[in-house]
Parts: C-alpha cells; sequence; structure tokens
C-alpha cells in the first residue's frame, strides 16, 4: 500500500486535473488550502463523525441488550439467532438497495405504507433526511456483527457470580451493570475498534442511496473524494484530500485505539 | 413454575419480533424475488401471490451468472490464501521477535484501513494500467489482499501472542527450524484463529464493491458488479433486481449461517475471554 500513497503524496502537490492536459506542473500547498478553505470539506467531516458517532453508539447498546435477551433461553433460539445475524452477511450494495427501493421509497417502500395505515404522513427519507436514513440502514448492517461478538462474550459470563449477586438480592438492572456490563468491556472494545475502521469509509450506501445529496448532507469525507476525483476529475484536489484523509484517521485512530487497546492488553 | 414459563413465553415473544423485523428487508427482498414486476410495486404490498420465476429466467438470460460467481469465489478465495501466506510469517515475526516498534505497527498498519480507497484509486488505477491488471482476476486478488492485509496480520496476531512460548521452546529444542516451527507447532496449535481470519476475509472480499467496480470492466467482475449492472440502468425493475440480489448473495449468506459458530470462536478466541 505504500507505493500508491506515496504516489497520492505526489500529485496532491501538484496540479492535475485529467479534463485539461495542458494544466500540469507543480502547485505547492494550493491544493491544500483550497480544501481546507472549501466548507465542503468541514461539511463532510461533521457528517463523518456523525454517521460514525451514532452508529457506534446505536450498534453498541442495541447489541448489548440484544445480546442480553438472546442469551436467555427460549422457543426456537437458534434459528431467531441466525436470522438476527443475517444482515452482516449481505453485500452493503444490495443492503442499500433493499432499504432504497421496498423499505424506504416514499411511494411503494412498506415503511409509507406502514405509516399510511398508522394515519400517519409518509416520509421521503433520502430527501428529508438522507443523513438519519444511512445511519439506520449501516446500523441495521452492523447491528448484527456486534451481537454476534456480544453474545459470545456473554455466554462466557460466570453463572455463580451471578447467582451469588441475586442471592445478595441484586435485581436483574443491578446484575447487568455491575456485573455483565464489566465483563464485556473488552468485548466492547473490540466491536469499537473493528466497526471504525469500516465506518470511516462509508461509501457504497451513500453512493447507492442518496449520491451524498440532497446538497452536500449526507456527503462524508470518503464521498467528498470521490466527488473530487471522479466527477470533476481533479486529480490533485483529490488526492489533497486523501491525504488529509489519512492524517485525519490516523488522528482518530491514535486517540481511540490507545483509549480501546488499553482495556485489550489487561 | 407457572411464572417461569411465563416468562420465557414471554422472552421467546420479544426475541422472536426483534428477530424477524431485522431479518424483515432481507426476508422481503427474497419474496419479491419471486412476484411479477407489477406485483412487486403494488400498494398495499401484496404477501400472497403467485410466485413466478420469471425474475430469475430474465435475469439469466441476461447476465452470464455463473461467470459472476466463479469469479467472485476465485477472487474472495485467492485473496484470503494469499493474505495468509503474507500475514502468517510477518504475524509470526510480530508475536515472538517483538521490538519496541511493534505496537505502533500493527496501529499504524491497522489505520491505513481507515483511509478511504478513493484516495488511492488514481494511483492504483495508473499503476494497474501501466502493469495490464485492469479487469484481470489477478489484479483483483492483489488488491483485496491489500485491503484485508492489515485486519488479518493484527487477528493472527492476537492469536499468536496467546501461544505459550514453551511449546514452540520445545520445538526449537528438538531440532525444528522456523519453517517447522510454524507449519506444524504454530499453525495446529492456532487453526480456529486462523479459520476463522480466513472466513472474516472472504465475506469482506465476496461483498466488496468499490475496487470492483473500478478496476473491472467485464472479464473478471465479480458479483458485485453484477448487482450493479441491474441496478443503475433500471432501478425501477424492482422484482428482477430482487431476483439478482437474492443470487448474489445467497452463496455467502449460507456460508456464513454455517460457520458463524466458528468465526466467532476465532474472533473473540484472543481479545475475549
Amino acid at each position: 500500500m505504500l507505493v500508491p500513497l506515496c504516489m497520492t503524496l505526489w500529485f496532491s502537490f501538484q496540479r492535475y486535473n485529467l479534463l485539461n492536459p495542458f494544466i500540469s506542473g507543480f502547485a505547492g500547498v494550493d491544493n491544500y488550502t483550497y480544501l481546507l478553505t472549501d466548507p465542503a470539506l468541514w461539511t463532510a467531516m461533521g457528517n463523518t463523525l456523525l454517521l460514525v458517532g451514532w452508529v457506534l453508539a446505536i450498534t453498541v447498546v442495541g447489541g448489548t441488550l440484544l445480546a442480553v435477551l438472546f442469551q436467555q433461553e427460549f422457543f426456537g433460539r437458534g434459528i431467531a439467532r441466525l436470522l438476527v445475524i443475517a444482515p452482516f452477511f449481505v453485500m452493503p450494495t444490495v443492503s442499500a438497495l433493499i432499504w432504497k427501493n421496498m423499505m424506504m421509497h416514499p411511494v411503494n417502500g412498506v415503511l409509507a405504507w406502514l405509516f399510511n395505515l398508522f394515519g400517519f404522513q409518509a416520509v421521503d427519507w433520502f430527501s428529508s433526511l438522507p443523513l438519519t436514513s444511512i445511519i439506520l440502514i449501516v446500523s441495521w448492517e452492523w447491528l448484527p456483527f456486534a451481537l454476534l461478538i456480544l453474545l459470545t462474550a456473554i455466554q462466557s459470563l460466570d453463572d455463580d457470580q451471578v447467582e451469588a449477586a441475586r442471592m445478595d438480592g441484586a435485581g436483574p438492572i443491578a446484575i447487568f451493570w455491575f456485573i455483565t456490563l464489566p465483563h464485556l468491556k473488552r468485548a466492547i472494545s473490540v466491536v469499537i475498534m473493528i466497526e471504525m475502521i469500516f465506518l470511516l469509509t462509508i461509501f457504497a450506501e451513500i453512493f447507492v442511496t442518496t449520491s451524498g445529496g440532497p446538497g452536500l448532507a449526507s456527503t462524508n469525507l470518503a464521498y467528498l473524494i470521490y466527488i473530487r476525483a471522479l466527477l470533476d476529475f481533479d486529480v490533485g484536489g483529490a488526492s489533497a484530500g486523501g491525504v488529509i484523509a489519512i492524517v485525519l484517521a490516523n488522528i482518530v485512530a491514535i486517540f481511540l485505539i490507545r483509549t480501546v487497546a488499553r482495556h485489550l492488553e489487561t | 413454575m407457572h411464572s417461569s414459563i411465563t416468562k420465557k413465553l414471554a422472552i421467546t415473544l420479544l426475541a422472536w419480533a426483534i428477530a424477524l423485523v431485522v431479518f424483515f428487508p432481507i426476508f422481503w427482498m427474497i419474496l419479491t424475488g419471486f412476484k411479477t414486476e407489477g406485483e412487486a410495486v403494488a400498494t398495499p404490498p401484496s404477501l400472497f401471490f403467485e410466485p413466478t420465476l420469471s425474475g430469475y429466467h430474465e435475469v439469466m438470460a441476461r447476465a452470464d451468472y455463473v461467470k459472476f460467481a466463479i469469479n467472485s469465489v476465485v477472487v474472495s478465495l485467492g485473496s484470503t490464501l494469499l493474505a495468509l501466506l503474507i500475514a502468517v510469517p510477518a504475524a509470526y515475526s510480530m508475536a515472538f521477535l517483538p521490538t519496541p516498534r511493534t505496537r505502533g505497527t500493527l496501529l499504524w498498519m491497522l489505520s491505513t484501513k481507515m483511509l478511504p480507497p478513493v484516495g488511492v484509486l488514481m494511483p492504483v488505477y495508473l499503476l494497474f494500467r501501466d502493469l495490464g491488471l485492469l479487469d484481470s482476476l489477478s489484479g483483483l486478488i492483489v488488491i483485496y489482499m491489500l485491503m484485508n492485509l492489515p485486519i488479518v496480520v493484527w487477528m493472527l496476531y492476537t492469536f499468536f501472542k496467546d501461544v505459550p512460548k514453551d511449546i514452540l521452546e520445545a520445538g526449537r529444542m528438538d531440532g525444528a527450524g522456523t519453517l517447522q516451527e510454524v507449519l506444524y507447532l504454530l499453525v495446529p496449535l492456532t487453526l480456529p484463529g486462523i479459520a476463522s481470519t480466513g472466513l472474516l476475509s472472504v465475506i469482506l472480499s465476496w461483498n466488496e464493491a468499490f475496487w470492483s467496480l473500478n478496476l473491472t470492466t467485464s472479464s473478471a467482475a465479480p458479483l458485485t458488479a453484477f448487482i450493479a449492472s441491474f441496478s443503475s440502468p433500471e432501478g425501477l425493475f424492482w422484482a428482477k433486481l430482487s431476483a439478482a440480489s437474492t443470487m448474489a448473495i445467497a452463496p455467502i449468506l449460507i456460508l456464513g449461517w454455517m460457520t458463524q459458530k466458528q468465526m466467532v470462536r476465532g474472533l473473540t478466541f484472543g481479545a475475549v475471554k
């Protein structure tokens, strides 16, 4: 991966537009100043953080609660578990298409039909709530992953410990808070770390559903770079965006992985 | 006794309700694949209808599903094997011959995964064009291998780290070289971990869309490209689209279902206890 990285670094200092071969030469930091003063970059960065933050919150909280539920004994547990983890195996392109066409479509979608059934106005998800829609779809894809990991972790919980706590008069909520949750700390760290790696570069879901719009409402950093590179044919600008993304990713990575990695060590 | 039965029933209801809601979009897609185009867009949605295979027939007539599927299989298996081949020695040296910088190197490798692939698309595209790798299976295998390598190395590292050094020491006493040590001691000991790493890598490669769409046109195109070819020009033919989607996810979904226990055991083997 190092060679392309260096080339990206090199291109980012060049004037390089695929549409006009006569514009060339060394641009210095022009591409960077242009990007950093472009309000689109900050919007995209904000969207990226919102997307990652919300999806992490939904999947970790939801995954933990579901793990507790699906760990209980009940009828048909094996099959119910298989159904719940299925979305993780579906390719992002396909899940985005399903949600776009069959679930969230304002006229023919299942959600629109449900809303009408209960007397609400059908929501045009992708034009009025673009980022929320993306967050919903991505959470749907990653919730099973969190559940899968946390469910395994929860199964190694010591039954005697729970029993002892119950003897001492702890209610289910106290048991969850003081015994189950601390036990899951490492598993939750793993989930956060792996999910973050993939969530920072979410692309297919946005590409298929909203194309980053309306305006820039659902454009994240990955999609902004895509627009610059492939739609504006501005290789220099896109490369500069790529470099900014690497720097950003590394800052987030160092900051978050350090905190998470501490849990992993012990 | 009575109350525990009631409780079990309540949990059953709740868990199944959630499971069905989560699975519903996939179920609906499979169902839509068996409808006619008219029924597919009907409001209110029709639950009871005469199943038809016409969607599947039309998809099969228009595109060579088997070819796309074979490409997907070759590329995901090939890239996974290649990644494991490179990652095993790398993780070995990191786990057993650590330097003060090992941790940093690992974190840095992982952080490259956070870079949007589009950031290196231009250089990779130009490199591939000059090397004649565009639209070739080997090119796609290489790029997927690079894409998954950081995760594969990291996972193998966590598994290897848990192997007691004494065992390898004993092997060395008995005259095993490094290669034998890895092949006959380390690999068999961590096989569950290696298997689950491989499975995850296969799934990720199978579902990858960005590189396959940008680096292939026809002869090496995997199933993600197959879906894309149905989604853009005729995104409104839902029955056909659903049939194609079902065919594209079925193999990996079944593989995932069959191996989920194995996969999770490996995923959480090193990190979660």
